[in-house]
């Protein structure tokens, strides 16, 4: 496991965070540091709670217990006008994209921009069609969000996420539903604009081969406990057989093939037992 | 017999907790507005597709229940020999009761639905989300604007379905029934009070407008998020508005004009 350094280094700090769904535990105790400047991956199998952390780190949930620092507010105590204070400096990419599907790709990238700012209009023209050639979409500016591939939609979302230079961008599930094209360009992507703007990146996801080819850190979960945490190379040597399994994608192993009830032999009997009885 | 009480319960509780979430979310609605009237463009653009949009049917449903009204009438005053007093039948029917009443029935099935419906795939393509994580408060930006333009468009909608309403009986009863021109007028000028009558009827269309959109938006924001959540609360809003509205108008007219 890695050690992590300084306070100083560490963007987001969760510390003991609970939090429950109904009867349904998500989290059972979980620490987790966020390093600036870093791409660090959240993984773990479909249902374990990552896109809850994502909520939760951004405010958007609130946890039973613990502690949820984002440089150095603590965001479930914050009031709401302090949490919007601070989610200007947080892009967050939703896995639909969530662009506002009656605007044009323009007018998505510029929304935060004229929500938040004052500028002249020659100016967010320009700011927006920045951050449209960073992510390749300059000449796309007029197209609706339903004229756009999911990739292509992906991308202005995240030229939004980018357009008022926040200094962490949460990704959700940034490569599902991707064809290999779209995928390659959203993985360089991600580690391009992390270190050209100096960011912090937070990875959700499952898809642990281009996962792992972009990020610093990785911390895996699993029944609402961090169950690995270390580089992409330290995972892959890992002892642990349950993050062996996950990080290699093998079908059988500390999460069983077979849905967890009574043993085959027994069920086949009962069935030839019943037979006889009728 | 207990599984049907803890039923019965569990439908009660879920009703009353509905209710208190629909109040709160009025006060943060309420609260919203004035930044809504800070920037008039975004009201602008909610009152043309919750209100300009749903003239068409309302003009053209006013016209025919005018028609129907002045042939209805006809029919019965003209056996006591009174058809000269259709005008005052016709304005006092739709002043009173149809005007408010049928263009709020209307105007929730038309704009009502939509608005449930816009704000309920917002919701589930985690568009209000987005906002939310982009430091904009979707109730100020997405539902202030359009529960202020339901609540403005709907009385001059009732007005307007009022006023095509009365030409409507105009036309049957002067121009097809043969009932005298200046009866027709001079009658419904003389018996039709303004604040008796027509701002009776104005202020039900703006409690009406008030309760329609309130609940439209509401169903919006707080349905479960996916096609099939997206569908009930449409379907709840179109229910949910009719009941108010015809509730709410016996409430008002016992007010009103019952002498209770």
């Amino acid at each position: 496991m890695n050690s992590n350094s300084d306070s100083n280094d560490v963007l987001v700090q969760i510390r003991d965070l609970h939090f429950s769904r109904g009867n349904r535990k998500i989290f059972d105790g979980i620490d987790l540091d966020i390093r600036r400047g870093k791409v660090t991956a959240i993984m773990g199998p479909s249902g374990t709670g990552k896109t809850t952390l994502l909520k939760l780190i951004g405010g958007q949930l609130k946890p039973q217990k613990g502690s949820i620092q984002v440089d150095g507010l603590e965001v479930p105590k914050l009031k709401l006008s302090k949490l919007y204070e601070l989610r200007k400096r947080i892009g967050m990419l939703f896995q639909s994209g969530a662009l506002l599907t009656d605007i044009s790709v323009f007018d998505n990238v510029a929304f935060p921009i004229r929500e938040h700012t004052n500028m002249p209009t020659a100016m967010i023209r320009d700011m927006v069609l920045m951050k449209l050639e960073a992510v390749g979409l300059r000449n796309a500016r007029d197209l609706m969000p339903s004229e756009l591939s999911g990739g292509m939609a992906r991308r202005v979302a995240l030229a939004r996420a980018i357009a008022l230079d926040p200094m962490m961008i949460l990704y959700d599930e940034p490569f599902t539903g991707q064809d290999p094209i779209s995928m390659g360009v959203i993985v360089q992507l991600i580690r391009l604009l992390n270190d050209a703007l100096g960011l912090t990146s937070v990875i959700v996801s499952h898809d642990v081969k281009e996962t792992a080819t972009i990020a610093d850190d990785i911390y895996v979960l699993s029944g609402g406990k961090v169950v690995g945490h270390g580089t992409p190379q330290e995972l892959a040597d890992t002892d642990s057989d349950w993050v062996k399994q996950f990080m290699q994608g093998l079908p059988d192993g500390p999460v069983p093939f077979h849905y967890p009830g009574t043993q085959y032999a027994e069920d086949l009997l009962a069935g030839i037992e019943q037979s006889r009885a009728d | 017999m207990v599984s049907t009480l803890r039923k019965l319960g569990r439908w009660g509780i879920g009703g009353f907790e509905r209710l208190g979430r629909g109040h709160i979310f009025l006060f943060h609605t309420l609260m919203g507005v004035p930044s809504v009237l800070a920037r008039f463009g975004l009201l602008v653009q909610q009152m043309l597709s919750v209100g300009v949009l749903s003239l068409l049917i309302i003009a053209v449903s006013g016209l025919f229940v005018g028609m129907v009204l002045g042939l209805q009438g006809y029919n019965t005053l003209v056996d006591f020999g009174a058809e000269q007093s259709l005008g005052v039948v016709v304005a006092l029917s739709l002043v009173r009761e149809l005007g408010p009443v049928v263009a709020s029935l209307l105007f929730a099935g038309r704009a009502g639905s939509a608005l449930t419906a816009e704000i309920g795939l917002m919701k589930s393509t985690e568009q209000l989300s987005g906002m939310e994580m982009m430091a904009v408060d979707p109730i100020k930006r997405v539902i202030a604007p359009r529960f202020l333009a339901g609540f403005i468009s709907l009385p001059i909608l009732a007005t307007i379905f009022t006023a095509v309403g009365v030409i409507g009986g105009y036309f049957v009863g002067v121009g097809l029934l043969g009932v005298d021109d200046g009866a027709f007028w001079s009658q419904m000028q003389a018996k039709v009070d303004f604040s008796e009558d027509i701002m009776n009827g104005v202020i039900k269309s703006i409690v009406f407008g008030f309760v329609v959109t309130w609940i439209a938006v509401f169903e919006g924001y707080d349905c479960v998020p996916t096609s099939e959540g997206v569908s009930r609360a449409t379907t709840r809003t179109v229910v949910h508005s009719a009941l108010a509205i015809l509730s709410l108008d016996f409430v008002l007219t016992a007010l009103m004009f019952g002498n209770i």
